[in-house]
This record gives structure tokens, sequence and C-alpha cells, in this order.
């Protein structure tokens, strides 16, 4: 890396399809596309059983008919557009719906050591706003599991099997940013080896980001310190779009201090929250599902009960989820890793004592907007329009099946049943002729731009120091409850860490394992995450969803029944239209959401 | 205030690896020794480590610790620094990439060698392969394990046959695929464990049972394994016995 990175200079390898990141999505993909014989690889920043998809715990929720014979996809569809608030694509919804059952049958069949009934069936567990019968049929058991390391079986089961597909793997590879050609086509991306610093362009007729989410741009987060938003930030510096970026989950369980999560499986299983009163309060918010409503309602009545004096503690700032009424042989047999987590970073044992929780940022609904076929898509005058070779799966997209509130279980299918459409769909087109046109030195060039300008700094912003301020300024002004003024405020800070973001001081040069490098990159990516999410937040004058607004408490049908497109050349919010119009039935029409 | 001791080596400047001596200033709560290692990065950004889910479930952090390999993440700094002193040094047996990170390519080809995945040669039926409860827990302590490579650099048998030697968490997961009442390579699978090394290098020094951070117990596996590769010689050997005399 050492001088200043030209075409010339940097090795050029070329693929049919290229995979930034290893995680749930990126492997369902990679795997889909390593049995077609099409020469593709799997760029990831660290071994792909590194990936946040290994610390989901609670399942895969799909109408697989084991824990009820007669689940219908059709009440988890009525359920997910729910709980999108219905702004969640229809037709997406009902394709991850309908199809939910192959992909997770596939999983068995690869060796996911599900959690059994005594019938030999997968074992699954009631999540929050499952319902059965469209709402009318009481709770429903819908989230298929592994104990509690849900994630952890799905990734290491997909990595496995991408093993056993010979699947490429470029491990430990940052990806640095798209290149982009004179037609405004993604021609591969740009980047190094973060073991030896070697850099190269790695050219391909189809690229996919499926970077997973970007919860870092909080300071308390339930992600792992990877989660820093790296395909988007490369997308939105490249001029792409990303939809309902205000749209962030705070899961209403993270360990107190820690960040850690508690899977909501602990209340699906028996557990519930109380307060300082030792109050199980949520049955005054939502008197049917208690405990088990939407994610954002019950963020929103802890948040509220700790405002009005009912919080725990010497500082009355969390709740608890007690569990220890379960007993301890059902925590050890359905939630083995909670209580290690609990007991390591609570300091308690759920055996004995509630944990102490707080809503913790944990989820991006937003992202770059595709199609079902994983197709990312620019938007102009009502009508999309492909971006040819760019793609996007996985928690890094909005396809969008989570709209405004994603139910819990619904990521880790999420992952799955796109990241294969996306491999079917690329494999089609590769194979009957798709591609992209070259780009020439320059377009690689100006993806060279800010890895050229970050080693070549002699002074300037410490990486550190800049990052702490912008997880500080996300955390106080767009967290569980928004206001205009103070939203404000912070995309005001936000326009001065970009000036400090641009003008980091790399100290490290070295080529071999610079993490310093890693960082510096990784924290220019959450800054375009952290500034889409500001501004779509701050134009979207309403509720709805995770998106609570002081000075706008109501959802607001007539002007924001619509997704958000917020473009980053203009730093604005456009609107655009939420898919009403499943294949196969009727679509659900807006409601009063009520749990 | 604590003394902490960091194993440092960049290829690109260190002819030789060298230790440097940090002093800590501990917050007034217990915190883990990753938390230390970030908030020293922070005045030392040049100091190198992978790390990713910081709560024990990716594998990235694993480090010897005060001599004892363990994943910095959830190791408070209480419970290892002695007399006030704390040395991080890289997981031994592997070529040192630069300070606490090592190369793990021989660890993964272990694991990529015992074929980790399912194997099952009848066709899938439309929905899932049954598995009663009670089969289903035979692979609990088997398929937790996060592949931190904790285990397999405490083992002195991985130390000297890096190569040929499996490795406690190779073999793990070699037992969990062959505990699986849906994986029907059983045979296979323990056939191709059978030469003197793969298996037969571990002499049950247990060294990778006490520092698994899930407390998952590689040993007992690769007992499991040897019994069965016995049972089964066993097993040959009559068959031989008897198919000689029919011969004869």
């Amino acid at each position: 890396m050492v001088g200043h990175l030209n075409k010339d200079n940097i090795q050029t390898l070329e693929f049919d399809a290229l995979i930034v990141g290893g995680g749930g999505s990126g492997m369902r993909t990679s795997l889909e596309l390593a049995k077609s014989g099409l020469k593709t690889a799997v760029v990831s920043k660290v071994f792909p059983t590194r990936s946040h998809t290994v610390s989901a715990q609670g399942g895969i929720t799909c109408a697989i008919q084991s824990a009820d014979p007669n689940d219908d996809w059709r009440w988890h569809m009525f359920d997910t557009v729910k709980g999108s608030d219905y702004i969640g694509d229809q037709d997406a919804i009902e394709y991850m719906c309908s199809e939910g059952p192959k992909a997770v049958f596939e999983l068995e069949h690869m060796g996911l050591p599900f959690s059994r009934f005594e019938n030999g069936r997968i074992y699954q567990r009631p999540f929050g706003g499952q319902s059965k019968d469209f709402g009318n049929g009481g709770q429903a058991s819908r989230t298929c599991a592994a104990a509690d390391r849900t994630g952890h079986a799905l990734l290491h089961t997909l990595y496995q099997n991408n093993v056993k597909e010979g699947a490429n793997f470029l491990n430990e590879w940052f990806a640095v940013d798209l290149v982009k050609n004179k037609f405004s086509e993604v021609t591969g991306v740009i980047a190094f080896s973060i073991e030896s610093g070697e850099v190269a362009y790695l050219k391909s007729r189809a690229t996919v980001l499926a970077t997973g989410g970007a919860g870092r741009i909080y300071a308390s987060t339930t992600n792992a310190l990877i989660n820093t938003g790296d395909g988007l930030g490369m997308s939105l510096r490249a001029g792409f779009p990303a939809q309902d970026m205000e749209m962030w989950q705070f899961h209403p369980t993270g360990i107190h201090g820690a960040g850690s999560l508690v899977t909501e499986g602990c209340r699906g299983e028996g557990g519930y929250l109380i307060n300082a009163d030792g109050e199980r309060f949520m049955e005054r918010y939502a008197p049917n599902a208690k405990d088990l409503a939407g994610r954002d309602v019950v963020a929103r009545s802890m948040v509220l009960e700790i405002l009005e004096g009912r919080g725990c503690g010497p500082n009355k700032d969390h709740v608890l989820l007690k569990l220890d009424h379960l007993g301890e042989e059902v925590l050890n047999a359905k939630l083995p890793g909670i209580c290690e987590l609990s007991k390591t970073f609570a300091g308690v044992d759920p055996v004995y004592k509630p944990i102490p929780v707080v809503p913790t940022c944990h989820y991006m609904m937003g992202g770059t907007p595709t199609n079902i076929h994983g197709q990312a898509f620019t938007s102009e005058n009502e009508i999309d329009n492909e971006v040819p070779g760019l793609f996007s799966v996985g928690e890094a997209a909005c396809v969008s099946v989570h709209g405004a509130n994603r139910l819990g279980g619904n990521s880790l299918l999420d992952l799955v049943v796109f990241g294969r459409a996306a491999g079917l769909h690329i494999n089609e087109d590769l194979k009957s002729g798709g591609g992209v046109e070259e780009a020439n030195s320059d377009d690689i060039e100006s993806a060279l731009h800010r890895l050229n300008k970050l080693n070549e700094s002699n002074s300037g912003f410490e990486v550190a120091e800049v990052k702490r301020e912008l997880q500080e300024v996300m955390q106080n002004y767009f967290g569980v409850f928004r206001r205009g003024e103070f939203m404000e405020k912070g995309v005001q800070a936000l326009e001065e860490i970009r000036n400090k973001c641009d003008n980091l001081h790399l100290h490290d040069k070295s080529e071999s394992f610079n993490t310093n490098r890693v960082e510096a990159l990784e924290l220019q990516n959450l800054l375009e995450v952290a500034e889409a999410t500001a501004i779509s937040s701050l134009k979207r004058n309403e509720s709805r969803g995770a998106h609570a607004r002081d000075d706008f408490p109501e959802r607001d049908d007539e002007n924001w029944l619509c997704h958000s497109l917020y473009d980053p050349i203009k730093k604005d919010l456009k609107k655009r239209q939420v898919n009403f119009e499943p294949k196969t039935m009727e679509a659900f029409p807006p409601k009063v959401r009520a749990y | 205030m604590i003394e902490v001791n960091i194993y440092r080596y960049n290829p690109e400047t260190d002819k030789f690896p060298y230790m440097q001596k940090f002093n800590f200033e501990m917050p007034d709560r217990d915190i883990m020794v990753l938390e230390l290692l970030n908030t020293l990065k922070e005045s030392d950004p040049t100091i190198s480590y992978r790390r990713s889910c910081r709560e024990g479930v990716c594998g990235s952090d694993g480090m010897s610790i005060n001599g004892k390999n363990g994943l910095a993440c959830i190791t408070p700094v209480s419970e290892v620094a002695k007399g006030n002193k704390l040395e991080l040094r890289p997981l031994p047996g592997l070529p040192v990439v630069r300070d606490l990170v090592v190369d793990m390519t021989e660890f993964y080809a272990q694991y990529e060698k015992i074929k980790p995945f399912l194997q099952n040669d009848t066709p899938p039926p439309n929905q899932e392969r049954l598995q009663s409860p009670s089969d289903r827990d035979k692979l609990d302590g088997l398929y937790e394990c996060i592949l931190c490579a904790c285990c397999s650099t405490s083992c002195p048998s991985f130390w000297w046959n890096p190569d040929k030697f499996v490795g406690p968490a190779a073999l793990l997961q070699a037992y969990r695929f062959i505990a699986d009442t849906r994986d029907t390579r059983t045979e296979e699978r323990l056939e191709s464990l059978s030469d003197p090394f793969s298996v037969y290098r571990c002499h049950g020094i247990m060294n990778c049972v006490s520092v698994c951070p899930k407390g998952l117990n590689p040993n007992k596996a690769i007992g499991e394994i040897k019994s069965m590769l016995l049972t089964n010689k066993r097993h040959e050997a009559e068959i031989i016995a008897s198919d000689g005399g029919g011969r004869s």
C-alpha cells in the first residue's frame, strides 16, 4: 500500500459475482452461487463465523406447522405487516412468509441442530407480535429455535455447507468503495487484505452488499464491534439512495451497561418485565399481548416507566427481566446462553435473580432499497430503476419486509430467504449474459480516493475521539423518543463530525494487520449511515413503528403511509410508495396497531 | 493501577518480538480484558488484535492471558491479574502475523479436513428430518464450539504436529457429526481418523478442557471417537477371524 494507489499499481482480480460480507445473508447467497459453477468470492472483513449473525439467539420465525399443525404462513404475513406498522412491502412479505418453510427445511437438511419437540419435529417458541388467525386466535408459537443459540447454529451450518460446496472466500479482506462506471453501473469494489495490506480491484459482473447492520452508530447497542454499515457507507458515497433509515429497532432487553442482547425468547418462554415496584407493567401498556407486544411498543413502555421514576437500581435507569419463576431446569434447557451471558455481563444468575435490562439499539430496518431478487434500485418520479451490477441482501438491504418495526425472528428468515433469492437470480442473470460495462482508470481512481487520502494523512482528528462523538450525538438525539428541535441540533453536530471524518489522522501506516486503518474506514461508513438516519428521522413528521416523535405523536397515514428514500447527494428525503399488491391474496389494509 | 505487558511484533519494523509495558488505570468497576485493550488502543492505535462480538460467541479474541488461553471479551481483569500484573500474548503454537494476531490457516485446515458438514445419503423429505429430543441432546456440548482455537493452541500434541494431529477443536466437530443421528457417514468419518496421528496423538493432557471458554469437553469427544475406533477394530478382527475360518 506504499505510495499513491492507482489502477496500474494495484492488481485486478476478476469474478462473475462478488459478495461483500460473510454473515448469514452473504453465505446463503454464496452457497447458491457456489453450486452454480460461476466464479465467485465472498469478501469478509472477519473469518465468516465471526460475523454478527452468530449473536442471534431466539430463533427463526416461520410457519412450518410444527408447534401448531394448523399454522398458516398468511397469519405470519399478517403479523409481519402489522408489526411493520403497514410500511413493509406486502409482495416481499408474502414472498418471505410463503417461501420461508422451504428455506427453514433446507437449513435443517444442511445439518442445523434445531431443538426438537417430542415427536421429533423442530421446536418452536412464542415470540413477540405473533398471532393465530390474523390476530383473532391468540398467541402463536412460530419461532424455530436451536436453544438460544439459533444464530450461531445457523451461521456455522451455512459456513460448513459453503465449505462442502467449495465456495471461495477472501477472508479478512476489507472492501473500501464501490467502483462505478460512467453508466452508473457497479463493476466491483476496491478492497485490501487486512493481513498483508495488498490492495486490489475486485472486478465483478455482480456485486452483492451483505454487510449487515450499523448499530455502532449508537453508543449503546447489542451489535458487534464490526457492525459499522460498510456496505451502506459504500453505496451512499457512490450516490445510491437508502430507504427508511429513520427506522431503528431498540431491543427491549439489552443488558444494562454492557448492551449484550437478551433474547425475546426469554419472554416467549414465560419471563416478564417488572419495574421498581415489582409491577408487571406491560399489562398496562398492552393488555392482550403484554410482554410479547411489538418490540417498539415494549421498548417505549420501558422508557416511560424509567422517565416516570419507576426505574430500578440506584440511578433508576433500567427495569428488570424476571425469569426465576421458570425454574432452573427450563432455563438450562431453553436459555443456556442467556444464563451464561447474564452471569458474565450482569453478574446475575437468572435462576435466582432478575436481569437488569434497558432498550438498546439492535437492528436497522432501513438500508439499500431492493426488489425481491436483491437487485438495488434508484427511484425517479415514482419509477424504480435497477442499478446494473448492484445487489444487497440481509440487514444491509431494505426489501422491505420489516417496514417501521421488525418482528423478532424475522431477520434470520430474511437472511436465508432473500440470500437464496438473490443467488438464484444472479445465477440466472449471469448465465443469460447479464453483466456490466468496463470501468476506466478514472472510475477506479475515484474509488481509491478515500484510501489514498487516509494513507497520506499527516495530521488531523483522532479516530477514537470522533467515533465517540458521533455515537453520543446519535444516542442523545435519535434514540427511542425523538423531537424535531433536538434532531436539528443532531444534524448540525453531524455536519461538524463529517468535517472531522474527512480529515482523520491515520497514525499507523503499516501494511500487515493494520486495524487502525480499518477502524478509520469503518468510522467513515458509520458517518454516512448516521447522517442518513438523522436526516430521515428529522423529516418524517409522524410517529410510526420504531420512529416515535414527541412533537408528532400520531401516525399520519394521509401523508406518511410510505417509504422514505434518502438521497445522499442532495441530503434530502423523497417519498416512495409502499407495495400493497401481494400476488396471491388481498392486501392487509392499514389499521390501528394495538397489542 | 495495573501493569500490562503486551507481546508486540510488527513484521515490517521489528526484527524480533518484544514485550511492551503499559501502566493502566483501572476504572472503579471491573472490566473485561478486551475493554482494557480497547482503551489502550485509543492511546496507541498500533496495538493489533482481533475482536468482533465482544460477548464470547464469535471466537475472535482468543489469546494467552497470564499464561492461560481465553477470550479477552469474557475474561474479567480481576479474575486473571496476578499481583496487579497482566501479560497478554498471542495464542501459542501458531505463526504470529502481528502482535496478538496469529495465522490460523493450519487450525482451519484441520477443521475442513474432518468434513464439518452433515452428510446424509438418503434424499431429504419435504419437511425436516425427524430427530428425537434425546438424539438431539447428543449434540449438546459439541455444536456450541466457536472455533476460537483456545483449545488446539493449548495442546502440546497440536504444537508438535499441527499438520497431522487434527487437534481438539476439529475432533470435537468430527464427533459432533458422528454423534448426529441424521449423518450417515459414520464409518467413513471414523476410517479417516484411524491413522496413528489424527486422533491417537491425543494423550489426554486435558489442557483443551481447562481452557475452553464455552465449557466444552473435547477430551470426552476424543475418548468417544477412540472407543468407537477400537470397537470397529475388534469388530473387523472378529470378521476376519470368522471369515478366515470359513475360507480354509
